[in-house]
């Protein structure tokens, strides 16, 4: 019998339910493996373990006073250490957090700890979500479970590394512009970017608000079908959050691809690509088309210049949400003469090298004189980037890219250039400017590395369902060939 | 339009972040970098385009104005690096009168 630790969410709730297992058994099973590899990985900043175990209690306590807990109850999680936490260190893997602890809940925590999931810890990520390594927190690097030297990409790579490691089962991250799907991709574990409202970013620490979106971390795509269930749907608490009833994703797995119509984009599936990725997501194209999906190449052209729209776009966001930072009601203070000494010091001292090289492009792309020049070319040029997908949609039900061009990195390579670190995310911008979903799903190690491998489906906006179906039929005819889950890490 | 040691200098008195010498000489070279890819973009032909602002655009939201017990004033300040009398502290902002 393997250990409770390696079983999926929808397997645990599968026994949960049937009162074979309890939650503390469950968790305390979690929380032995977290510390038991965490020196390896060091995927948390902070783990709550008493509030984990207290939580299982309460759910067992529910289910034998004949209570429903709700149908995940009982299956830990581990929340990107940017999602506020009322009574528990919430810090944006940043100096200028580092005794932060918030009065209040975001509304993705408050609805894990609604569906009873024990809270394990915050895990560490780049500095307010602002890169693609995890190389840029403050206060150590998070290790790739698949090869210790690598990095577990970024800006979640805390979350993608505990689920991949089977220090969480499940994690919640965000994606800003391929902050969940890069990382989950170069860790091996499924991550889903969902439509740009599903989930409430209240008490979400703002990166850029137009594109901050959170989402699932998990072992396959029906635990992130069934986390996406508990997390999304309309908030009062943020009005950017969508008026609508979304449907169950859970229940929109079966069906297959039969007859569907996926594209492959040519901009981001030709050049440029790792050899290893190539191969593995030319057969991952293959197994779709052999499950009936009928492919064809789709060109969008203006995907070749996504990065530069996001690289004007974000940081301008960020400049503005980051003011916040100002040494008076929160967070680090260096006191200085006046306020204005106060306020600049406070911000040098406590922001790292990636946050103040994006807050200067910001302020710089929104200045008087540059304005139409940059950030608002860059709108006008978001449009385009909206058009070539509903053009691209008028003919393919789903579009498929890698997720990452390579497969993870070593340590301190791509640090000493920043547009080579952003270039990272080149297949993720597009759907995130766009505001649509997109989900990415392990398709095998390349040969040259043995490093996970990931395919990017995306969708068009809030059409979750069709994506879950493709990634679920994908998933499971894959999984017969490839049944490496975890990486050796875990069999040691 | 490479970014001059007199741009770093004005961004970051307008982003209110104290710079060492070393830092303004990299963002110097790393900004100018950083835009220059980004021409692709600012050389876009977008006649007649309009920006977006928002990808999914949303009018009119509003919801109940249900009273709630807010943020209470101890919470509020509960972080604050400097708080006296129930509000925060700052340096002085204004000149004393002559």
């Amino acid at each position: 019998m393997s250990e409770l630790w390696q079983h999926t969410a929808g397997q645990l709730s599968a026994l949960l339910g049937t009162g074979e297992v309890s939650a503390v058994d469950v968790t305390e099973s979690v929380l032995e493996r977290l510390r038991s590899v965490e020196d390896d990985v060091k995927a948390f900043i902070t783990i709550t373990e008493d509030e984990a175990k207290a939580k299982a209690r309460k759910v067992d306590e529910m289910r034998s006073a004949g209570e429903d807990p709700g149908p995940i109850a009982g299956v830990p999680v581990a929340l990107k250490d940017i999602f506020v936490t009322k009574g528990i260190r919430s810090t944006a893997a940043s100096k200028i957090l580092e005794n932060y602890v918030p009065g209040y809940s975001s509304t993705a925590a408050a609805r894990c700890d609604a569906a009873g999931l024990p809270l394990l810890g915050k895990t560490n990520l780049d500095e307010f979500a602002m890169g693609s390594s995890t190389e840029n927190s403050a206060y150590f690097e998070t290790r790739n479970p698949w090869n210790l030297s690598k990095v577990p990409g970024g800006s979640s790579g805390g979350s993608a590394a505990a689920v991949a490691s089977g220090q969480a089962v499940w994690a919640l991250g965000t994606d800003t512009g391929g902050s969940i799907r890069q990382p989950a991709a170069l860790c091996g574990v499924v991550g889903v970017k969902p439509t740009y409202g599903l989930v409430s970013r209240y008490g979400m620490i703002a990166f850029a608000s137009s594109l901050d979106q959170a989402g699932p971390f998990t072992r396959d795509v029906r635990d992130a079908a069934l986390l996406l269930d508990a997390i999304a749907g309309q908030d009062p608490k943020d009005a950017t959050s969508l008026p609508i009833d979304h449907p169950s994703y859970a229940a929109s797995l079966e069906g297959g691809v039969d007859g569907m119509r996926i594209g492959v984009v040519k901009e981001l599936a030709g050049e440029g690509l790792q050899e290893g990725v190539k191969i593995r997501f030319d057969e991952a194209v293959s197994v779709l088309e052999k499950l009936g999906a009928e492919i064809g190449e789709v060109s969008l052209p203006s995907f070749e210049y996504g990065i530069d729209v996001y690289y004007l776009i974000a940081p301008a966001e960020a400049s503005s949400n980051l003011a916040r930072y100002d040494g008076v009601r929160y967070g680090l203070r260096v006191d200085g003469e006046d306020i204005v000494q106060m306020n600049s010091k406070t911000r040098a001292a406590g922001f790292g090298p990636e946050v103040k090289r994006r807050i200067m492009l910001g302020t710089y792309s929104l200045s008087a004189g540059y304005y139409d020049q940059y950030y608002g070319k860059a709108q006008k040029a978001r449009t385009l980037i909206i058009r070539d997908f509903e053009r691209a949609y008028g003919e393919f039900d789903l579009l498929v890219s890698p997720t990452s061009p390579t497969t993870a990195f070593g340590f301190g390579e791509r640090t000493d250039d920043p547009l080579t670190m952003y270039l990272s995310d080149i297949c993720n911008v597009p759907t995130s400017l766009a505001g649509a979903a997109a989900i990415s799903v392990p398709c095998g190690l390349a040969p040259e590395d043995q490093m996970p491998v990931g395919i990017q489906i995306m969708a068009k906006a809030l059409d979750e369902p069709t994506m879950f179906r493709a990634a679920y039929a994908f998933e499971q005819s894959f999984r017969g060939r490839d049944s490496q889950i975890f990486p050796e890490l875990v069999s040691r | 339009m490479p970014i001059t040691r007199k741009d770093v200098d004005h961004v970051a008195r307008l982003a209110r972040l104290a710079l060492s010498e070393e830092e303004k000489a990299a963002l110097e070279e790393q900004l100018s970098k950083i835009l220059a890819h980004a021409e692709r973009v600012t050389s876009l032909d977008t006649e007649g385009v309009p920006p977006t602002s928002h990808a999914i655009q949303l009018a009119n939201v509003a919801r109940s104005d249900d009273v709630v017990d807010p943020l209470s004033r101890d919470d509020a300040l509960a972080n604050a690096p400097a708080a006296e009398e129930h509000q925060f502290r700052v340096p002085r902002i204004l000149e004393e009168e002559e």
